[in-house]
C-alpha cells in the first residue's frame, strides 16, 4: 500500500518477485495500475488519501471476527491496558479525540492515559505540535512512567481496556463504509483482509510495504500507525516474513533520519533541546524518559552523553554538562517549509542546498523559488547544475516576471559534487543495514565529496573564529574537529568508526550500545549505530558471499542496533520462549544453556528468562520482564493505543486531505484536526466541502515517480541513457476522463490547481479507473513529477501544483493528494497564466482562510498574517 | 549430412570451424517476470557505448525506445491489454468505468506512425510528427457509457537479437564482417563492415540495423567482449528480476520448459515459448523467450524462417530454369542450324 515498488525500488522488488515464486501471494492496493500492479496477484483500487479508512476496517474485520493473534495481542501489545474514565473518542465527538483546543488546533494529551498509570505531564500540545516533538520521541517511544500501576484486564473484556476501545472506535468502518469513502469495491477489500488474515498466525507471516505514497499526506504518521495496528494484532511483528517494511525515498534516507538532516533530531533519535525548557542537562534528560523508565530507553542518558563528548571533545567535562549549553536549542517549527517562508518573508539570509532540488523536488515549486530568490547567498552542491542553482534565469518566474534575474538579490555558489561513485562511506538502507562503498573512480576536477566539503568548511570556521570572544562562537570554538585525514581527504573509515564508538580511556572500538557510559568516558556519534566499528573492522563492509553462512547473513553489512535482522524479534517466540511455530523460527531460549539464541541476534536481554519477573523499583533494561519484547518502549510492548507521543490522537481516524472532492463520511470533522496549514496568500488552498466550490478542482490529483527517472531529475534528466526512455512529462487519465475533458492521446492538456498550471501530454490509459465514491464519480489524475526547466528533456514543475500543508506529528507535506482540474489544449504563459489562475482563486472563491478552519465544527481560522498576495 | 541452412544443428560453433569452443550460450528471457524497469536498455547501452536514440515520446504505454535498432539492442515492450492474465485480478471489477480507451490510444499513435516519413521504422529514433485533435468519427471508443473494463493486463518484455541457430545476417554478409563465435553467438566487426546493408533485409526479426551517421550495421553482440572475460551480458547481470537469464542454451532449454510447466500449473495457458525449437525456422533461437500472448502482439514475426531456408528450393527453381533456358537455347541453335 502506498508503494510503487516494482517501479520506484526495482531492486529491492526482486525479493517480491521471489517470494512470489515460492508461492506468496502478492496484493497491490493503490489509486493506480502499475507496473508492481502488473506483476502482483491482485490489485486493489483506492482512492488516494483515503488508507486509513481501508485498514480502518480491516482492523474492523479483523476484531468484529476474532481473527486477532489472540496470545501474541495479549501478552506483548497494550490490548489489555485500560484507559482512563476521562477519555473520549471520535466517536463521541464526532471526529475528534477528547482534549482538543480549537484555538491552538492541538490536543491536551491528559485525558489519553491509562487508568492507575502516574500521572506524568505530557507538556503543553502547541508546543508539542510547533516542534514537531512526537518525532523526537524516536527510538525510544514516548515515555510512561509507573507502568506496573496500570491497570490491566488480560480477558480483554473491561469495557475500557484498549481492545473494546480499539473495537468500537473502528466498528463503523465496515466494507460498505470503506466502500463508500475508498471506491474499493466491497468483494475486492474482503478477499483482501481474508488473505491477510489466512497468511497470518502461528504458522505463516503476512509483510506490509509501504513507501511516500504513505508518508506524505496530512495524516501520515496514522497510516504507518494503522498498518503497525493491524500487524501486531495479527502477530506479524517482531517475526520472520512479517514486518511494516518502510521503503526509503531514495539511498541512505534511513541514514540520513539516523544521523538526520532534521531540525528537532540528533543523531539516533535524540530530540533537539527546547530553549526555556530545558536549562540544563538535568532538565533535558528528566524530559526525554520518565523517572524509573521501563527498557533501554531508560540508559538514553549515556547515549546523549557519549554523543556531547563526540562532538566536544574534551571541552565536554561533567562540570560544564558535557558541552550541553554550547548545543543550539530550538523554539518553534524551523522545519523546511517554515524556512522557506521565512526567506519570503526576509528572516533567512543564506541556505545550503546538498543534494537537494527543492524548485523541483519539494510542494509548492513556486514558493521554494520565490524564497530562494530572495536571499543574501544560496550555496547548491549537486552534480549539475540543478534548477534550484539556475531558477534565477530559468525557472518559470522569469516568464511571468515575478524573478527578474537582473535584480533578484541572491547570489548563488554552485559546488560541483562527486557522485556515488567518487566517494566512499556508507548507505543505510531500508533495513537498517549499512554497507560501506568504496571509491570506484576518483572525482574529476572540483568535484568534492561532502565529507569533505563539510570538514573544510568546519575547518575553516574554526580558524576563522579562533580568536573571537563572542560567547556566540563558542560551539564552533569548542567543536573536536580531529579526524584522521588523508592528504586533503578526511577519512570516511574514520568518522564511521567515531560514529560507532569509542571508549575514550582505552581508544577501544565500542561493540554495542550497552557499553555506553552517561561518566563521559565513551564517545559514540550515534548510539544506534554503535558497533559498526567493533574490533577495529569495518563491519559494514563485510562481504561474506550467502552461500558461506547461515539464513539471516549476518556477515554482509552491518544492521543497527547490534546487527539485528528483525527488531523485537523476542515476538517470534511465545511466552515460554518457544518459536510460535517450526515453520516461523527466528529465536528462541535455550534453557540448557541459558541463553537467547536463534538464527538472528536476539534483540532482548541475552539471559533473561521468557518468565522473568523484575525486582519491584528495578529501572531500564532491569526493568524488562521476560515477556516484554518491546525493549525500547516504556511497558515493553507494541502499542495498539498511544496514550502519548502523536500529536493528532491515540488511534488513527479517517480524515478526508486538506483538498479533497468528498465530504468526511465518517465524522463532521472534515480533515485533521491538527493539521498546520501555514494559511498565507501565497499559498492558497482548493477548497475543499463542506466550504463551498470545491467543484472548481473536480478531480483527485496524486504524483508520484517512474523508474526511468531519479526524484527532481537532477541525476536522470541530464543523462541521454535515461531522457530517452521518458522523454516528456504526461499526465494519465482514464478513458472517461479524457471523454470528459476532451482530452486526445499525445495531445497537449495542463492541469490546474490554485497554485499553478502544469502542462504534460495526455496519456490515455486503462490503468487508471475512475471510482465511485458516495454517489458521485471521482476520477483520478496521475502525474510524474521529475521535470524541470533545465537537462536533455525539460517540462513544468508538477509540484508547482501542490500547497503547503503538513502532518503535525513529523512536518511532512500533503505531496500524495490534492484536488485539481484538467484542461485540453497548452497552458498561458506570462502575464496571461497569471491572469488565469487569478481568475480560478476569484471563481472558487479562494482567500487565505480556505482550508483553515481546521476543526470542522468551530469557525477559528487559522491564518498567518505573512506571506504576499498570491501572484 | 547435415543441412546448413535451416533446421536444427547440433554445433553451431563447430560447424563454423571453431575446435574445442566452449559450449553455445544464449538468453532466456521470461517475460512473466518482466517488471518493466528498462535496466537492461540502460545496461547495454552503457557497457556497448551506443548512443542514445533520440528524446520522443511515443504514446505505445511506457516504451519510449519502440523498436530494436542500430542504437537499440535491448528494447522493451509494454502492452496494455483488455483481457485478464491467467488468475491475475486486476481489479477493475465493480468500478464505474466505462470501455476500453485502448482504441482511442491506438489510432492516435497509428496515426503518427503512419504519417512518419519512414512507415515507423524511426521509432524512438527521430521525432514522429505530432497528431492534430482528434476527429470523433463514432468509433466505439468514442461512444457514451457502454459497457465497462472488467479485465486488463500489462504485458513487459525486453526484446533482443536472437542469435539464430541459421542467422540470415551472416549468412549474406559478403565482407565477413559478421561472424560466429566460439560461443554460438553471431557478433558484426565494426572494422570490417562496409554498410552494405545486406544483412538488414536478411534478417527475419528486423533486429541488424544500420546506424544513421556512418552506415555500418549494428546489433547485440551478447556482449562478446564480457564472455571472453567470463562474465555474463551487461542486459543479463543488470536485470533484477531474472527475467533474462544468460547461460548455457541447453540448461535455458531445460530451464524454460520447467518454468513453462509451473506457469501453465498456475492456470497461466496462455504461456509459450518463442524461439526454443531447434526445428523452427531459423533452426530455433540463441535467444528465445517465454511470452504471454501471440508473437505478433510483441512485435516478433508469427513464423521467422531464415532465408536460406529457402536456398536449396530457390536453387532448384533456379536451376530448372537455366535448364529450361539451356534446353531452349539447343533447340534455338538446333533449330538455327536446320
Amino acid at each position: 500500500m502506498g508503494s510503487n515498488m516494482a517501479e520506484a525500488h526495482p531492486v529491492g522488488f526482486q525479493w517480491v518477485m521471489e517470494a512470489k515464486a515460492r508461492g506468496a501471494r502478492v496484493i497491490h492496493i493503490d489509486p493506480r495500475f502499475t507496473r508492481t500492479s502488473a506483476l502482483a496477484d491482485s490489485h486493489v483500487p483506492i482512492r488516494a488519501g483515503t488508507d486509513i479508512a481501508f485498514l480502518g476496517g480491516v482492523i474492523n474485520y479483523l476484531l468484529q471476527n476474532g481473527q486477532e493473534f489472540r496470545e501474541y495481542v495479549t501478552a506483548y501489545t497494550n490490548a489489555s491496558f485500560v484507559v482512563g474514565e476521562e477519555f473520549a473518542d471520535t466517536e463521541d465527538l464526532d471526529g475528534l479525540f477528547s482534549g482538543y483546543d480549537p484555538e491552538t488546533a492541538s490536543y491536551d494529551r491528559r485525558t489519553w492515559r491509562f487508568a492507575g498509570g502516574a500521572g506524568e505531564d505530557p507538556g503543553d500540545g502547541s508546543r508539542y505540535k510547533e516542534q514537531s516533538e512526537a518525532l523526537q520521541s524516536g527510538s525510544g517511544g514516548p515515555s510512561l512512567s509507573n507502568v506496573d500501576g496500570i491497570e490491566r484486564d488480560p480477558t480483554l473484556t473491561h469495557p475500557r481496556c484498549v481492545f473494546q476501545v480499539l473495537k468500537r472506535h473502528y466498528a463503523r468502518y465496515t466494507p460498505e463504509m470503506v466502500e463508500r469513502v475508498c471506491g474499493t469495491p466491497r468483494a475486492q477489500f474482503l478477499d483482501v483482509c481474508q488473505a491477510w488474515t489466512a497468511n497470518s498466525g502461528r504458522e505463516r507471516t503476512g509483510a506490509l510495504v509501504y513507501s511516500v505514497g504513505w508518508t506524505q499526506h496530512s495524516v501520515a504518521a496514522q497510516y504507518i500507525r494503522a498498518g503497525a495496528i493491524v500487524q501486531l494484532l495479527l502477530g506479524n511483528i517482531g517475526r520472520p516474513g512479517g514486518g511494516v517494511y518502510a521503503l526509503r525515498g531514495h539511498a541512505s534516507i534511513q541514514g540520513s533520519t539516523d544521523i538526520p538532516t532534521l531540525f528537532n533530531l540528533l543523531p539516533g533519535y535524540l530530540p533537539m533541546p527546547s530553549a526555556g525548557v530545558h536549562p540544563d542537562l538535568a532538565a533535558y534528560l528528566d524530559d526525554l524518559r520518565a523517572e524509573c523508565q521501563k527498557g533501554f530507553w531508560y540508559h538514553a542518558d549515556a547515549y546523549f552523553v557519549s554523543l556531547l563528548k563526540e562532538y566536544f571533545g574534551q571541552h565536554a567535562t561533567a562540570e560544564n554538562d558535557y558541552g550541553f549549553g554550547l548545543l543550539p536549542a530550538i523554539n518553534g517549527d524551523h522545519g523546511t517549509y517554515r524556512t522557506v517562508m521565512d526567506m519570503i518573508d526576509g528572516k533567512v539570509s543564506g541556505y545550503f542546498l546538498v543534494g537537494q532540488n527543492p524548485a523541483v523536488g519539494s510542494a509548492h515549486g513556486k514558493l521554494q523559488r520565490l524564497g530562494m530568490a530572495n536571499l543574501d547567498w544560496l550555496v547548491v552542491r549537486d552534480l549539475t547544475m540543478i534548477e534550484s542553482a539556475t531558477f534565477w534565469k530559468d525557472g518559470p518566474e522569469v516568464e511571468t516576471g515575478e524573478i527578474v534575474p537582473e535584480t533578484c538579490r541572491t547570489e548563488v555558489f554552485f559546488f560541483p559534487a562527486a557522485s556515488h561513485v567518487e566517494k566512499e562511506g556508507t548507505f543505510t538502507q531500508t533495513q537498517r543495514m549499512l554497507q560501506w562503498r568504496e571509491k570506484a573512480v576518483e572525482p574529476k576536477g572540483d568535484q568534492r565529496s561532502e565529507l569533505s566539503f563539510f570538514y573544510h568548511l568546519g575547518r575553516k570556521l574554526k580558524d576563522r573564529l579562533a580568536a573571537s570572544a563572542d560567547p556566540r562562537d563558542e560551539p564552533v570554538q569548542k567543536l573536536a574537529w580531529d579526524y584522521a585525514v588523508d592528504g586533503d581527504e578526511p577519512s570516511a573509515e574514520d568518522v564511521l568508526r567515531r560514529i560507532g564508538g569509542v571508549d575514550l580511556a582505552t581508544g577501544r572500538d565500542l561493540s554495542a550500545y550497552t557499553e555506553l557510559k552517561a561518566d563521559g568516558s565513551t564517545a559514540c556519534g550515534c548510539w544506534i549505530y554503535c558497533g559498526v566499528h567493533a574490533d577495529g573492522v569495518n563491519q559494514a563492509a563485510r562481504r561474506k558471499p550467502h552461500d558461506e553462512q547461515g539464513p539471516y547473513e549476518k556477515e554482509w553489512g552491518w544492521t543497527w542496533p547490534a546487527n539485528r535482522r528483525v527488531l523485537y524479534n523476542r515476538a517470534s517466540a511465545d511466552l515460554e520462549g518457544r518459536p510460535w511455530s517450526e515453520r516461523k523460527k527466528l529465536v528462541w531460549w535455550d534453557a540448557g544453556h541459558g541463553e537467547w539464541t536463534g538464527d538472528d541476534v536476539p534483540d532482548f536481554p541475552p539471559t533473561l528468562p521468557p518468565d522473568h519477573v523484575p525486582e519491584p523499583g528495578a529501572c531500564g533494561a532491569d526493568a524488562l520482564r521476560g515477556d516484554d519484547p518491546f525493549i525500547m518502549q516504556a511497558d515493553g510492548k507494541g502499542w495498539l493505543f498511544a496514550p502519548n507521543g502523536l500529536v493528532d490522537g491515540p488511534l488513527p481516524s479517517h480524515y478526508e486531505p486538506h483538498e479533497s472532492p468528498v465530504r468526511n463520511a465518517l465524522y463532521g470533522q472534515q480533515g485533521n484536526p491538527t493539521r498546520k496549514v501555514y494559511a498565507r496568500k501565497d499559498n492558497p488552498a482548493n477548497p475543499a466541502p463542506p466550504e463551498a466550490h470545491a467543484d472548481v478542482f473536480p478531480y483527485v490529483l496524486t504524483a508520484a515517480r517512474l523508474t526511468e527517472h531519479h526524484t527532481a531529475g537532477g541525476m536522470s534528466r541530464q543523462l541521454p541513457y535515461l531522457a530517452e526512455l521518458q522523454p516528456e512529462l504526461t499526465v494519465e487519465v482514464s478513458p472517461e476522463l479524457a471523454r470528459e475533458r476532451g482530452l486526445a492521446h499525445l495531445g497537449l492538456a495542463h492541469v490546474v490547481t490554485s497554485r499553478a498550471a502544469v502542462e504534460a501530454r495526455v496519456v490515455v490509459t486503462d490503468r487508471m479507473a475512475p471510482l465511485r465514491v458516495e454517489d458521485r464519480i471521482v476520477h483520478q489524475v496521475w502525474m510524474p513529477y521529475h521535470w524541470g526547466s533545465s537537462g536533455l528533456v525539460r517540462g513544468d514543475v508538477v509540484n508547482d501544483l501542490f500547497g503547503v500543508v503538513v502532518d503535525p506529528n513529523v512536518f511532512i507535506q500533503e505531496s500524495k493528494v490534492a484536488t485539481c482540474d484538467v484542461r485540453s489544449g497548452p497552458r498561458p504563459r506570462g502575464a496571461d497564466l497569471l491572469r488565469m489562475l487569478a481568475d480560478l482563486r476569484a471563481r472558487a472563491g479562494i482567500t487565505p482562510a480556505t482550508g483553515a478552519r481546521v476543526a470542522t465544527a468551530h469557525d477559528i481560522v487559522h491564518t498567518e498574517a505573512a506571506g504576499p498576495e498570491a501572484p | 549430412m547435415t543441412n546448413r541452412l535451416s533446421g536444427p544443428l547440433e554445433d553451431v560453433a563447430g560447424d563454423a570451424g571453431h575446435r574445442d569452443h566452449p559450449a553455445r550460450v544464449g538468453f532466456f528471457t521470461d517475460t512473466s517476470v518482466c517488471i518493466g524497469c528498462k535496466a537492461c536498455e540502460v545496461a547495454c547501452k552503457e557497457w556497448n557505448a551506443v548512443p542514445d536514440d533520440g528524446f520522443d515520446l511515443l504514446g505505445m504505454s511506457m516504451d519510449n525506445s519502440g523498436m530494436l535498432g542500430a542504437n537499440t539492442w535491448r528494447h522493451v515492450a509494454f502492452i496494455e491489454q483488455a483481457r485478464p492474465l491467467g488468475a491475475q485480478q486486476p481489479g477493475l471489477d465493480g468500478l464505474p468505468t466505462g470501455p476500453s480507451g485502448l482504441p482511442a490510444t491506438d489510432s492516435a499513435v497509428a496515426r503518427r506512425l503512419q504519417g512518419a516519413p519512414r512507415g515507423g521504422s524511426e521509432l524512438g529514433t527521430s521525432p514522429l510528427p505530432d497528431d492534430a485533435v482528434p476527429v470523433d468519427l463514432g468509433m466505439p471508443a468514442f461512444a457514451a457509457d457502454t459497457g465497462s473494463r472488467t479485465d486488463l493486463r500489462w504485458l513487459m518484455a525486453s526484446d533482443v537479437c536472437k542469435h539464430c541457430t541459421h542467422a540470415g545476417c551472416l549468412d549474406v554478409c559478403p565482407t565477413g564482417a559478421l561472424f560466429r563465435t566460439e560461443f554460438g553467438t553471431v557478433v558484426v566487426q565494426q572494422d570490417v563492415c562496409n554498410g552494405c546493408g545486406y544483412c538488414v533485409s536478411a534478417c527475419p526479426y528486423g533486429v541488424i540495423d544500420r546506424r544513421p551517421n556512418d552506415g555500418r550495421a549494428q546489433k547485440c553482440t551478447l556482449c562478446y567482449d564480457r564472455l571472453g572475460d567470463g562474465l555474463e551480458p551487461a542486459c543479463a547481470k543488470a536485470c533484477p528480476t531474472q527475467s533474462i537469464q544468460f547461460g548455457p542454451l541447453d540448461e535455458l532449454r531445460e530451464r524454460a520448459d520447467r518454468r513453462l510447466a509451473q506457469l501453465h500449473g498456475l492456470g497461466v495457458g496462455e504461456a509459450r515459448l518463442y524461439g526454443r525449437d531447434p526445428d523452427d525456422g531459423v533452426g530455433g533461437d540463441g535467444a528465445f523467450f517465454l511470452l504471454l500472448d501471440e508473437p505478433e502482439v510483441y512485435g516478433l514475426p508469427p513464423d521467422p524462417h531464415v532465408p536460406t531456408r529457402d536456398a536449396p528450393a530457390m536453387w532448384r527453381g533456379a536451376g530448372a530454369a537455366a535448364a529450361t533456358f539451356l534446353l531452349a537455347g539447343v533447340a534455338a541453335l538446333w533449330g538455327t542450324r536446320r
